[in-house]
C-alpha cells in the first residue's frame, strides 16, 4: 500500500534526529507501528495507551455535545427568546439547530485552543527531551474545554494551559510522572489568577458579561443572569430549577459538567470497559452523600438556623449534592485519573471516599466558590501516594510477621 | 486442611496450534548447542577445547564460581564450534554427535542406601545438579543451602503448553527414584501440583506433599503455588524442578546414564500439524520445524518455551535446555491502520475499550507479536492485579526495581518472585512494559548486592 510504505520510509529518514517524536506522533496516530515484542512476552495485548485515552475521549462525547445545545439554550433563555423546557430530556427547546450553532461556535474554539496549546507544548517538550509523544493530553484537552465557563477569554486559556501542561505534568517527565490533574490545575490556575472569571454570577451564560458591560455603558437592556444553583444556595437565594432539570443538565455550569444524566451513561462506559476505576467512582459517591446527610441530620438537629450563611447548602437534601456542581463530573473523569489517583485497589476505596466528603465540605464551608470538589481532587492527589503507602505497608508487615513467625 | 490450590486472578490465553496427543519420533539432528545463557548467572569454564571427544553425559563445563556443579553433553560426539560473542564470552558449545551413542557410566546409585552429601556429590558430578533452581533469584540451586521445601509443578497452565499427565507417562519409576533423592536433600515436604482433573503419574508417588490446582493461568506457574502453598522468606530457599527433568534426574539414578532425551510439544499457528516429538537436549530445531509444515520462507518466530516467558531462537536455533516446548507464531512486523481506535475481534484483551475477546471466551486466536501499541510510562492501575495472584502488590515491585531500592525490592517480595510471574502482567500491560526483563535485573542486583 503506498501510503503506508511512504510513511514507513519517512519514518527510517527521521529516525534518530530531533524530529522523531514529532513524525512518530503523527505516524502513530494513522498507522499502529510495526514493532515487535522483544525480550520478554512474545504476545501482546490488543490495547496501548491510545486505545484507552481514547476511550475516555468517547465517553466525554456527549457531554460536549450535550454542552454545546446548552450553551445556546441557556443563552437565549436568559434573553428571554426561548421558553424553558417542559416535557422531559428530549424537548425541542433544548434539542434544536439554533441552540446548537451558537453553543458550537462558543466552544469549537476552546477546544481547539486546549488541543492547540497542550499538544503544542506536549511535541516541543517530546522534540527537546526525545521521548515519545504521550497520549495523556488527549484526554486532557478534552477535559479543560468542558470545566471552564462558556465565555471564558482565549487569552486565559492560553496561559492557564500552558501553564498546566508545564507545570503539572512536563517538568515531572510527562504523563505517568506527575503528582497533579493537569485539568484540575489548569482549572485552579484559572481559579486564583482570574477569580471573576471563574465565579459568580455573570460567568456561566455567554453574553452576561458583555450585558453587564453595556448596563454599566448606560444600555437599558436587562442583565442576565447566569448564577449557578451553587451559587444560589450559597447564597441562600431560591433555586427555581426542578430537580429533574438538574439531572438532565438544564442548567447554567461549566461547558460539559451540567448534565448528571450523560455523565452517569460515561461513568458506567468506563466502567464497563474496564478503564475507569468503578472503587473511586462508588466509594466517591459514597462519601459525598455521608457528608451530604451529615450536613441534613444537623440542619434538622436545628444546631444551625436560616441566618446563617452556610444554611441554603446545609440544608440541600444529601443526594442532591450529586446532581449539582461539577460532582458528577469531577468524580467520572477526574478522580478516575489513574496517574494522580490512589494506585491500589484498596487504596482507592479510601481515596474516592475522601474526595466525595471532602467535596462536599469545601462545598459548603468556602464562602467565596462554592464548588469543592476541584480542590478536593487535587488534595487527594497530593494525598494519593502516603495512601498508596499504608496500604503497601500492610502488605509489607504481612510478609515480615510471616518470616518471624517461621524462625520464631 | 485441603492441599488444593483454587485461583481466581489470571488469564487463560487460548491460541491456535495446540498439540495433538502423538508422539513422534523427530528426525536425529546432527548437531547439538549447549547455550550457558539458559543458565542464568553462571559463567562457565570448559574443561574440553574444539575438536575434542565427548561421551553423552561427560561434563563440558563448569561455573566459574562452583567447580563442582558440573555441565554435562546431552549427547556424545565432538566439540565442534566454541561459539564466542563480545569479550569473548562463551555463547554456545557445539557439538556433533556421532552416529552410534555412547554414554558415561555413573553406575546405579541406591538413594535409600546413602545419606544427602553422596546424593548431593552424584548429581552435582552427572550435570543433573543443573536442572535443581532455587528461589530466591530463580538461578541454579546453591548446594551449600538446605531448602525448606521443594516444589515441582505438574500442571503447565501457560498457552500452548505440554500436556505433562501425556509426556510423563509411563515414566513412574524414574520420577519415584528422583523424588526419593530430592526428598532426602531436603527436611521439608517435597510438593507435587497436579491439574484438578488430571491423571498425572505424580499423583500416585510416595514421598510428596499432593496438590491440586485448578483456575486460569498462572496456576500451573510453580511461583504461584509457593506464594499459595509456603511462601518463601528472607534468609529461606526452596528449590523448583520442571516435573520431565526428574525423568532425567531418575534414569540417571536408576540406571547410571545421563539421557538427555525429552518429549517436546511443536505447537503454534504456523504449524501445520502440532503434536509431539521426542528429541534431546540443546537439539537443532531446524529438522522438526521445517519438515512439520512451518514454510521454510515464512515470516514466523520461533520460540524455545512458551509465548510468555520462552526465548526466540531462529531457525537454526536449538532448543532450550528447560524447555519442553518449541512455538511457532507468525511475526507481527506491519502497520495496522488505525489499529488504535477501532474495533478489535482477532486479538485478545482484558478490557472491553472496543476491544470484544470478552464475548468469546472459548475462542482460539491466532496472534502474532506486534506490540499492538508503543513503550510508554506506567500509568493505569488497577489491571495487573486481575491477572496476578500473587500476594504482592505487582506495580509497585516493579517500580521498586527501576529505582533500584533494595530495601523496598527485599520488603515486597523479590524472594518470591520470578521472572515468569511477571509475564502475564506483562502481556497485558497497556504501556508495554518489559516486566520481566525488569524483574530479572532487579534479581540480578539482589544477587550482586545481597548475595
Amino acid at each position: 500500500m503506498g501510503l503506508k510504505q511512504n510513511l514507513h520510509n519517512l519514518r527510517e529518514k527521521y529516525k534518530g534526529t530531533k524530529m522523531a517524536p514529532a513524525f512518530n506522533a503523527l505516524h502513530t496516530f494513522l498507522y499502529t507501528p510495526n514493532y515487535t515484542a522483544q525480550g520478554g512476552t512474545h504476545i501482546k495485548v490488543a490495547d496501548d495507551l491510545k486505545r484507552t485515552m481514547n476511550t475516555v475521549i468517547m465517553a466525554l462525547i456527549p457531554c460536549l455535545i450535550f454542552g454545546m445545545f446548552n450553551a445556546g439554550y441557556q443563552h437565549y433563555l436568559a434573553v428571554g427568546e426561548i421558553q424553558a423546557v417542559t416535557n422531559g430530556f428530549f424537548s425541542s427547546e433544548f434539542w434544536n439547530l439554533q441552540n446548537f450553532i451558537l453553543g458550537f461556535w462558543k466552544i469549537l474554539p476552546l477546544v481547539i485552543i486546549s488541543y492547540g496549546v497542550g499538544l503544542g507544548i506536549e511535541f516541543l517538550f517530546a522534540v527537546i527531551k526525545g521521548h515519545e509523544v504521550e497520549e495523556g493530553y488527549l484526554v486532557t484537552g478534552m477535559l479543560v474545554p468542558l470545566i471552564v465557563p462558556i465565555d471564558i477569554p482565549w487569552w486565559m486559556l492560553i496561559v492557564a494551559v500552558a501553564f498546566g501542561v508545564v507545570i503539572g505534568k512536563e517538568v515531572f517527565g510527562g504523563t505517568g510522572m506527575n503528582i497533579l490533574n493537569p485539568a484540575l490545575t489548569i482549572r485552579a490556575f484559572l481559579f486564583f489568577a482570574y477569580p471573576t472569571w471563574m465565579s459568580g454570577d455573570k460567568v456561566w451564560v455567554h453574553g452576561a458579561v458583555e450585558r453587564t458591560k453595556e448596563i454599566a455603558n448606560g444600555s437599558t437592556a436587562d442583565a442576565i443572569s447566569g448564577e449557578t444553583i451553587l451559587g444560589s444556595l450559597a447564597q441562600s437565594h431560591p433555586v427555581d430549577y426542578s430537580v429533574m432539570d438538574m439531572f438532565y443538565g438544564f442548567i447554567p455550569g461549566s461547558v460539559g459538567e451540567t448534565s448528571t444524566l450523560l455523565i452517569l451513561l460515561g461513568g458506567l462506559f468506563l466502567i464497563f470497559t474496564k478503564i475507569g476505576s468503578w472503587r473511586i467512582m462508588v466509594s466517591a459517591v459514597l462519601g459525598a452523600l455521608v457528608m451530604g446527610y451529615i450536613f441534613n441530620v444537623v440542619v434538622d438537629a436545628g444546631w444551625i438556623t436560616e441566618t446563617s450563611k452556610f444554611y441554603g447548602l446545609m440544608s440541600t437534601e444529601f443526594w442532591h449534592h450529586l446532581i449539582i456542581g461539577g460532582m458528577a463530573f469531577g468524580i467520572v473523569y477526574m478522580a478516575t485519573d489513574p496517574v494522580t489517583g490512589s494506585q491500589t485497589n484498596k487504596g482507592k476505596w479510601i481515596y474516592g471516599f475522601l474526595i466525595g466528603f471532602i467535596s462536599i465540605m469545601i462545598r459548603v464551608f468556602n464562602p467565596a466558590y462554592p464548588e469543592g470538589v476541584m480542590l478536593a481532587i487535587l488534595l487527594m492527589n497530593v494525598f494519593a501516594p502516603t495512601i498508596d503507602h499504608y496500604v503497601v505497608q500492610g502488605n509489607v508487615k504481612k510478609r515480615l510477621k510471616r518470616g518471624k513467625l517461621k524462625t520464631a | 486442611m485441603s492441599n488444593d490450590i483454587k485461583i481466581k486472578k489470571g488469564l487463560d490465553i487460548k491460541l491456535k496450534g495446540e498439540a495433538e496427543k502423538t508422539t513422534e519420533k523427530a528426525v536425529v539432528s546432527n548437531f547439538y548447542t549447549l547455550r550457558p545463557d539458559d543458565f542464568h548467572a553462571v559463567t562457565p569454564r570448559l574443561i574440553y577445547k574444539e575438536g575434542a571427544k565427548v561421551k553423552a553425559g561427560e561434563p563440558i563445563f563448569h561455573d566459574k564460581t562452583n567447580e563442582a556443579v558440573k555441565f554435562v553433553s546431552p549427547v556424545s560426539g565432538e566439540i565442534i564450534e566454541i561459539e564466542r560473542g563480545a569479550k569473548r564470552r562463551i555463547v554456545g558449545i557445539k557439538i556433533q554427535a556421532d552416529k552410534e551413542q555412547t554414554y558415561q557410566d555413573y553406575g546405579k546409585l541406591d538413594v535409600n542406601a546413602v545419606d544427602a552429601d553422596i546424593i548431593k556429590a552424584h548429581l552435582m558430578a552427572s550435570g543433573c545438579w543443573t536442572f535443581i533452581k532455587q528461589r530466591p533469584y530463580d538461578i541454579i540451586a546453591k548446594a551449600d543451602q538446605s531448602p525448606k521445601a521443594i516444589f515441582i509443578s505438574g500442571y503447565d497452565s501457560a498457552p500452548l503448553a505440554a500436556d505433562l499427565d501425556y509426556v510423563l507417562q509411563g515414566k513412574e519409576a524414574e520420577l519415584q527414584a528422583a523424588i526419593t533423592a530430592l526428598g532426602k536433600l531436603t527436611d521439608g515436604k517435597v510438593h507435587v501440583s497436579v491439574g484438578a482433573k488430571s491423571n498425572s503419574p505424580l499423583a500416585g508417588l510416595s514421598g510428596v506433599t499432593l496438590h491440586k490446582v485448578s483456575g486460569p493461568h498462572p496456576c500451573g506457574n510453580v511461583g504461584t503455588q509457593i506464594n499459595k502453598i509456603d511462601p518463601v522468606n528472607k534468609g529461606e530457599t526452596v528449590w523448583t524442578i520442571n516435573p520431565q527433568d526428574l525423568v532425567i534426574i531418575g534414569e540417571l539414578l536408576l540406571t547410571g546414564k545421563f539421557n538427555a532425551e525429552r518429549i517436546v510439544a511443536l505447537v503454534g499457528s504456523s504449524v501445520k500439524k502440532p503434536r509431539y516429538f521426542k528429541t534431546k537436549i540443546a537439539s537443532e530445531v531446524a529438522t522438526m520445524v521445517y519438515d512439520n509444515g512451518v514454510d521454510q520462507n515464512g515470516n514466523d518466530r520461533i520460540i524455545s518455551g512458551n509465548v510468555l516467558s520462552g526465548k526466540q531462537i531462529g531457525p537454526d536455533g536449538y532448543l532450550g535446555y528447560y524447555s519442553n516446548l518449541i512455538t511457532i507464531i507468525p511475526e507481527g512486523d506491519d502497520y495496522e491502520f488505525f489499529g488504535w481506535n477501532k474495533p478489535i475481534f482477532d486479538k485478545i484483551s482484558n478490557s472491553r475499550a472496543l476491544t470484544f475477546s470478552w464475548l468469546t471466551p472459548n475462542k482460539t486466536y491466532d496472534l502474532d507479536t506486534n506490540m499492538n501499541g508503543e513503550h510508554r510510562n506506567f500509568v493505569l492501575t488497577g489491571n495487573y492485579e486481575e491477572v496476578f495472584p500473587l500476594d504482592i502488590y505487582p506495580m509497585q515491585i516493579l517500580k521498586s526495581c527501576l529505582y533500584e531500592d533494595l530495601d523496598e525490592m527485599e520488603a515486597l517480595g523479590m524472594y518470591e518472585v520470578a521472572p515468569e510471574d511477571f509475564a502475564l502482567t506483562e502481556f497485558i500491560c497497556v504501556s508495554k512494559q518489559p516486566h520481566q526483563q525488569i524483574i530479572r535485573a532487579g534479581l540480578d542486583l539482589m544477587i550482586e548486592e545481597i548475595g
